[in-house]
């Protein structure tokens, strides 16, 4: 008996890891006929979507450049939804993180390149935790809904941005020559991530976020702060119970998704682009909610899972180039997905409440 | 500074804040319905731009603005149906879920433009409509009798949703559904069909939001347009309290500093103008934190309702 018992709750694990995978099929096949409608040959779109994203060299590495971001935004999202806080922030503490990462590492360019470029890094991330932390201490403190005032705080983080790109972060040179493009000087060399393959944009920031997923993997299950996060957000009231410091806990989780993505906006700047610009973020705060919850908010399921979104969007430039239909279904799928992820759950609920009452 | 208190300036200030505040009425109303009977619809902002996008393109097509509004509610219908079966039918978590519903809104909407306009271009939308006698009041008539029609919809819905959820029976059971969802299913109300209405029935109002910026105050559509409108909407509802006329004030004090912003922007007052595009969003959350009285939440605000559960 103990030995079907132990064979059934594999399977009904297995089910339940596999089940949030139907989202992405199901997604794109409302994609196909939506691709049939406006004229397209889905088999061609995804065909150039899939080729662009991983049929060579080139496709691989800039899959691989836009997973790095998904993946460090999504470790926040992990840690925040385990806490049983939703942090929709993400955007705009990228801009927050590349900000500080820039004024630092062009404020103190002189400074020797294995002092700046982790302080870089390092204030970037805390720069994203203020602006994560903002939101976190308004809702321990006065119960502010964190959604909404994430929200808010990404729209606040854009204008602040194109402020400082405007104003006292603007290229010298982009003044001189009257140009104007809203963008900062260049980052000095010491501080850009080293290049992982010749002649492409893979950097170490790859690197740094895979060795991130595993240290937020042992934090999140191995040590007690962890444990107490994902206490809270098991349920609040067992954990109050249990003498836990919900609010605190909730900040914190808060503070540290602020932090990853801030991370994240640190390393796209210092990694790619080498400047701070407008759209930096283009979109990375939102895909990486849903390479998260792709992952099962699991830091490790997050690795593929960035990887396969990262691909995506890759694959959508390409699907627009070759089929004339633009990237926007992407986004528009993107949707589909966390509708139907969410959605799912409901399969895990009702198996955990079948196995309460009959075990 | 001084530009900025003459009579004429307050005035255009005044309207323009009037007129402004017709999206977040709409919308804001709309979503009061889905939370006080339980759903927390996140995805408002993704709903009005495409209601924004389908009022437009049918008003610009067919050469007719109500026809456009039609579409925009039903397709403000639609959207919240997805919503509906996602979050109600399905249990999911509704910020999530409301995100998710966002982002598709958004793709979808700049998809359907990319591929159907292709360019930004303007409509002759809904014109204003002068009510005689009480527009020629000096100062007050131009000020508030010179709108178009959805400018009035949009502050009549107020009292009339306020009546509705308080006076008749179908109010009571909105608000049963949403304070307490198992007395209210004992008592035969069918909690999961209220629901349903309600978040139909605040996509409907997003939808109709959404139009009355692309046919009735901007007449034009942009990707993105709405830029945040919706989900502070959804930050107006806990600033009013659950109440229409709550809301309504909200609206009135969001919709006044954004005219007041664009008036300092007109007069080239030197503000920086992103601090000044800043500001309705640093109030939001001064607002949800210091003016928001928690204690009128409705109790089962984003729980989902199955029979049975203790």
């Amino acid at each position: 008996m103990a030995d079907r018992a132990g064979v059934k709750r594999v399977v009904n694990r297995t089910v339940e890891a596999l089940l949030p995978l139907l989202a992405v099929p199901v997604a794109f096949l409302i994609g196909a006929v939506m691709l049939a409608a406006l004229g397209a040959n889905p088999l061609e779109a995804y065909g150039a979507m899939l080729q662009g994203a991983f049929g060579d060299k080139s496709g691989i590495t800039q899959t691989l450049v836009k997973a790095t971001p998904l993946l460090l935004v999504g470790l926040g999202v992990c840690i925040a939804f385990r806490g049983g806080v939703i942090n929709i922030g993400g955007e705009g503490q990228i801009i927050i993180g590349a900000l500080g990462a820039t004024a630092l590492s062009i404020g103190f360019r002189d400074m020797p390149g294995w002092f700046l470029l982790p302080m870089s890094l390092i204030i970037g991330a805390l720069a994203g935790a203020v602006w994560g932390g903002i939101p976190g201490v308004l809702k321990a403190k006065l119960g502010v809904n964190e959604i909404l005032s994430t929200v808010m705080m990404n729209a606040i983080a854009v204008q602040f941005s194109n402020y400082l790109l405007r104003g006292p972060m603007i290229d010298p040179k982009e003044i001189e020559q009257g140009t104007r493009i809203a963008q900062s000087a260049l980052l000095p060399k010491s501080v850009w991530l080293t290049r992982l393959v010749p002649q492409t944009l893979l950097h170490s920031g790859a690197i740094l976020a895979l060795i991130l997923a595993v240290l937020v993997y042992i934090f999140l299950w191995r040590t007690t702060i962890g444990y107490r996060i994902r206490a809270v957000g098991l349920n609040r009231d067992a954990a109050r119970y249990a003498g836990i410091r919900v609010p605190f806990y909730q900040a914190l989780a808060l503070i540290l998704g602020g932090g990853f993505a801030g991370l994240a906006g640190a390393v796209e700047v210092m990694g790619v682009q080498h400047r701070m610009m407008e759209n930096l973020a283009s979109g990375y705060g939102f895909s990486g909610i849903v390479a998260a919850l792709f992952g099962s908010l699991h830091p490790l399921g997050s690795i593929p899972a960035s990887v396969l979104f990262g691909g995506l969007l890759v694959g959508a430039d390409k699907m627009q180039r070759a089929v004339q239909v633009p990237s926007s279904l992407i986004d528009a799928l993107l949707g589909l997905v966390v509708l139907f992820v969410v959605g799912s759950q409901i399969w895990s609920r009702w198996r955990a409440r079948r196995r309460e009452t009959h075990g | 500074m001084d530009e900025l208190f003459k009579l004429p300036v307050l005035l255009g200030i005044l309207y323009s804040g009037i007129r402004l505040a017709t999206p977040y009425l709409f919308a804001a109303v709309g979503e009061t319905f889905a939370q006080r009977s339980g759903v927390l619809n996140l995805g408002v902002e993704g709903i009005m731009l495409m209601g924004a996008y389908s009022g437009f393109y049918v008003g610009m097509k067919s050469g007719n603005v109500w026809l456009g509004l039609l579409a925009a509610a039903l397709v403000g219908i639609l959207m919240g149906l997805l919503m509906s079966v996602i979050s109600i039918t399905m249990q999911a978590e509704q910020g999530i879920s409301g995100i998710g519903l966002h982002l598709f809104g958004l793709g979808l909407s700049s998809l359907l433009f990319k591929t159907t306009l292709g360019s930004v271009e303007s409509i002759n939308g809904f014109k204003p409509v002068r009510i005689p006698i009480l527009a020629d009041i000096p100062y007050v008539g131009e000020v508030l009798f010179n709108h178009n029609l959805l400018v009035y919809a949009a502050f009549l819905l107020v009292p009339l949703s306020a009546w509705f959820l308080s006076k008749t029976t179908f109010g009571l059971k909105i608000r049963a559904v949403g304070q307490n969802p198992q007395a209210a299913d004992t008592l035969g109300v069918n909690v999961i069909a209220v629901r349903y209405f309600c978040v139909c029935l605040g996509g409907m109002l997003a939808g109709i939001a959404g139009a009355s910026l692309s046919i009735a105050l901007i007449n034009l559509f942009q990707e993105n347009m709405t830029n945040g409108m919706g989900f502070i909407a959804v930050a107006l509802v806990y600033f009013g309290g659950w109440k229409p006329y709550g809301v309504l004030a909200g609206a009135l004090l969001f919709s006044f500093v954004n005219a007041f912003q664009l008036w300092v922007q007109v007069l080239g007052i030197k503000i920086p103008s992103d601090f000044a595009i800043m500001m309705p969003y640093v109030l939001t959350i001064l607002a949800l934190a210091f003016a928001t009285k928690r204690a009128q939440q409705p109790a089962a605000l984003t729980k989902p309702f199955e029979r049975g559960e203790n």
